[in-house]
């Protein structure tokens, strides 16, 4: 049996896991933030509660309806994602003319509002949520053991980061949508939908929010305050990666993941600072973050 | 600039008091003065003092929101490990409260140049986010330090002798010593405002690439008062733990954050009062509608969406609206 640096390979390998299941949880949230940000230069402090959304989402479904995690991943995210389009409808988008500040501060209260509302009918302790017979099992790769479940979530997020980076990279949508965050003004004069378009973004992002909390669901326990902590962390995550670049948030949402595990490992009581830290040595060298454009 | 400021520019200019402060400023200044000599009489007097504490780190965050434009999200962070430092140095290394509070007041200054010289690299809500993830990292510091004593925080902080004399242990005392400090702290902000360099604020806030081009160093002005909103936050973090003999992990979480931009914003963000309304509201209603469990959190949630949409200039500001004056 080899050892590395003094740590058992198991160990090891088995938090570079975990550090890529978090980073899966980062990089989808990052880019659902990247994509509203791109679109509405909204920080969107409700993606937090959106993400709890859709793990309640799925876990209500799961109880009251019975049905259960494989439709889950289907039905939950759109159903978050037209949560938000009323959002947008009802409210962010009289802010649009303001600075950009209040954008933050309104969905700041929106995330009070929703978190406050489910702590208040289902208490802060966690509610289980059995994961379905096909993620119980896994396999032994020989180094070490990989359960199912967790190697469905990274596949699953690396599959919607890559597909939201091709529609909005390469497809005559992505380049409508890339039109109007550079000027709105000349998207809408050819005839495009402008406001509709905004309006959509905002709930595509919601929906990658959503599926992120149902993915979540299985894992980490259904919880209101499940959102609060993992949306600031993912904040740094958006400070690092700069939010310029799709590619960006995806890449820095797996890479910083890994280096939280890696901490995990060796330095335990470093693991919950370790990315804020790389966001203070990032600032120092680099303010437009490591893959943004201007400061 | 509209005629409606200009006549509210010209109105101030006019009616100048004596200390150089307009009248009406110095009229509302002595009434707050007599309203809280009265308060512990009429009032709960640990109620009013908390209140005072929060209005205080509302005025010193609004010094940097309302005159710097400039949004911290992390304003929790000085607050709390100010707080954290005086209860430790009350009650491990046995200091008087003003030595405690000196101490706790120091370190959040500190920790305001450390965080404020990254922070200030980068602007609006990405200014915000920044700040909010170095006070997040303050958070999991004080949940892992050894001095915090993590979950249950500092508890049993001795209120002390004030310059080693004058016992603080009776609440009607203790409420004289921190309205001393409340009226300070209030007072050096008004004068930093009124001040040239809170001209030069204003100016950065109102149109920063013409500061700079008209030769102000922007980045060292904006530093400044990020130093000196964080060292007044910490005054009012410590001043608190010695007042509820605690300092706790409620007090550096971010929600702290979000609650003194609510009592800001509420009040009237840029105006001198405005704080000190919304400080007075919200602790109020936390206060008496705590037996409402988490409707206290939707209520304030509701009210940062209301105050947004249709209420930004907060109820002071409304106020300075229809007298036409600036509050």
């Amino acid at each position: 049996m080899f050892e590395l640096l003094g740590i058992p390979p198991q160990v090891l390998f088995g938090q570079l896991l975990l550090g890529l299941i978090n980073g899966s949880f980062y990089a989808v949230l990052s880019l659902g933030l990247a994509v509203i940000f791109g679109l509405l230069n909204i920080i969107n402090f409700t993606h937090g509660a959106q993400y709890m959304l859709g793990a309640f989402g799925a876990w209500m479904l799961l109880n009251y309806l019975g049905v259960g995690y494989w439709w889950a991943v289907f039905i939950v995210p759109p159903i978050v994602g037209v949560t938000g389009i009323v959002l947008e409808r009802v409210l962010i988008r009289r802010l649009y003319h303001l600075d950009h500040l209040y954008g933050l501060l309104l969905t700041f209260g929106l995330a009070l509002i929703i978190v406050g509302f489910f702590r208040q009918f289902f208490g802060v302790s966690g509610l289980p949520y059995p994961p379905p017979p096909l993620l119980t099992g896994g396999y032994n790769l020989g180094f070490m053991y990989l359960p199912n479940s967790r190697a469905w979530v990274i596949a699953a997020s690396l599959i919607v980061c890559l597909a939201t980076w091709f529609i909005i990279e390469k497809t005559r949508l992505g380049a409508y949508l890339r039109a109007a965050t550079e000027n709105p003004t000349m998207v809408g004069a050819f005839g495009i939908n402008v406001p509709l378009l905004v309006t959509l973004t905002y709930g595509f992002g919601v929906a990658l929010a959503g599926f992120a909390g149902v993915l979540a669901a299985p894992i980490y326990a259904v919880n209101p305050n499940m959102g609060a902590d993992l949306i600031i962390v993912v904040f740094a995550v958006v400070v690092i990666g700069g939010m310029g670049s799709i590619l960006g948030s995806i890449i820095t949402g797996f890479g910083l993941g890994l280096i939280e595990g890696l901490t995990r490992v060796f330095y335990p009581e470093g693991s919950a600072v370790v990315i804020f830290v790389i966001m203070a040595l990032v600032l120092l060298v680099k303010p437009a973050g490591l893959f943004g454009r201007g400061v | 600039m509209t005629t409606d400021t200009n006549s509210i520019a010209i109105a101030a200019i006019t009616s100048v008091g004596a200390a150089g402060m307009p009248r009406h400023h110095l009229a509302i200044f002595a009434a707050l003065f007599v309203f809280l000599v009265a308060a512990p009489f009429l009032l709960y007097p640990i109620f009013v003092m908390k209140v005072l504490c929060f209005a205080l780190f509302a005025c010193a965050f609004n010094l940097l929101l309302g005159f710097g434009g400039l949004l911290s999200f992390g304003h929790a962070a000085y607050f709390g490990m100010a707080s954290y430092v005086s209860a430790h140095a009350a009650k491990m290394w046995g200091l008087t409260p003003e030595l405690a509070i000196i101490a706790g007041t120091l370190v959040a200054a500190v920790l305001g140049l450390a965080i404020g010289s990254l922070a200030i690299r980068r602007h609006g809500i990405y200014f915000a986010m920044v700040t909010l993830a170095f006070a997040q990292m303050i958070y999991f510091f004080s949940l892992q330090a050894a001095f915090t004593g993590g979950e249950d925080g500092i508890q049993a902080v001795p209120r002390g002798h004030l310059f080693g004399l004058i016992d603080l242990r009776s609440s009607e005392v203790l409420y004289f010593f921190v309205l001393a400090i409340f009226f300070a702290g209030i007072l050096l902000i008004y004068r930093i405002i009124h001040s040239p360099f809170g001209q030069v604020l204003k100016a950065i806030r109102e149109n920063e690439p013409r500061a700079i081009s008209l030769g102000y160093r922007v980045n060292r002005y904006k530093l400044a008062v990020f130093v000196l909103s964080a060292a007044l936050a910490g005054v009012a973090g410590a001043t608190k733990a010695i007042v509820f003999q605690l300092a706790s992990l409620t007090d550096v979480y971010w929600t702290m954050s979000g609650e003194v931009v609510l009592m800001t914003l509420l009040g009237g963000m840029g105006t001198v009062f405005g704080p000190i309304v919304g400080a007075a509201v919200i602790v109020t209603m936390q206060n008496y509608l705590a037996t409402f469990g988490d409707w206290v959190t939707i209520g304030q949630g509701i009210i940062f969406v209301v105050a947004v949409l249709s209420f930004r200039e907060g109820i002071v500001g409304v106020l300075a609206k229809w007298i036409r004056k600036p509050l």
